[in-house]
């Protein structure tokens, strides 16, 4: 998958639960889910649960914490699938 | 861990708490039950000479019984005595199919969907004496220790 196709992927997923709509229009790799985004923390458990469907991949607790951007969101989906 | 115990460690107190008692609880799913007493405070002006338990009550009993006594209980080995669970709703989805008059004994059942990450997200229903459904949806909170 290329980057391109990962990150069209992922702004997909987290749509529904984005709260700053500016911030999501200008979506980078450096764009932070709660700073940026203002995505509540709830709704980030969702992100990583809708991402575990999509991908078929399993995600823990250490996961989660890193998750903060779509940077690190992208590593770690990268990491899972070639796992 | 006892139905009693779980009760007790619940953050809340009168006017409102809105937990008698549990009838049953799992990993799984939970029941429990209240009686809206003919004083609560919102009948006042719930409505005007016209005391019908609001919705946002009944939505508030649903999460008690169906979100925080289970999820307390599904952190029953991490919580101990000075440790108490940290607990917020982030979100509720509820349809509302028949009132609730002062005196009226409710019962709620709850079934899990998914706790993971901290976040415990519950299917609820409510039933009256009659067993018929009063209100039915979906809560999600935040609960760790």
């Amino acid at each position: 998958m290329t980057k391109d196709e990962l990150i069209t992927k992922l702004k997909a997923i987290i749509a529904p639960y984005v709260q700053d709509e500016e911030a999501f229009k200008k979506l980078s790799e450096d764009t932070d889910f709660v700073k940026d985004l203002k995505i509540n923390s709830a709704n980030l458990v969702d992100i990583i649960l809708d991402i575990e469907d999509e991908f078929d991949i399993r995600l823990e607790n250490e996961d989660m914490e890193k998750m903060l951007d779509v940077k690190s969101a992208m590593a770690i989906v990268n990491a899972k699938l070639e796992a | 861990m006892r139905t009693t115990e779980i009760i007790s460690l619940l953050p809340y107190q009168k006017p409102f708490l809105f937990v008698d008692g549990i009838d049953s609880i799992s990993e799984d799913a939970v029941t429990g039950h209240y009686t809206f007493k003919e004083n609560e405070p919102f009948y006042e002006g719930h409505f005007k000479d016209n005391p019908i338990t609001p919705g946002v009550i009944l939505t508030e009993c649903m999460a008690q019984i169906g979100l925080v006594c289970l999820g307390i209980y599904l952190l029953k080995d991490e919580l101990k005595d000075s440790v108490k669970p940290q607990i917020a709703l982030t979100s509720h989805q509820m349809d509302f199919y028949l009132p609730v008059l002062p005196k009226e004994k409710v019962v709620v059942i709850s079934e899990k969907e998914v706790f993971r990450f901290n976040k415990l997200k519950c299917k609820v229903k409510m039933l009256n004496q009659n067993n018929e459904l009063v209100c039915r949806g979906t809560i999600s909170g935040m609960l760790k220790v």
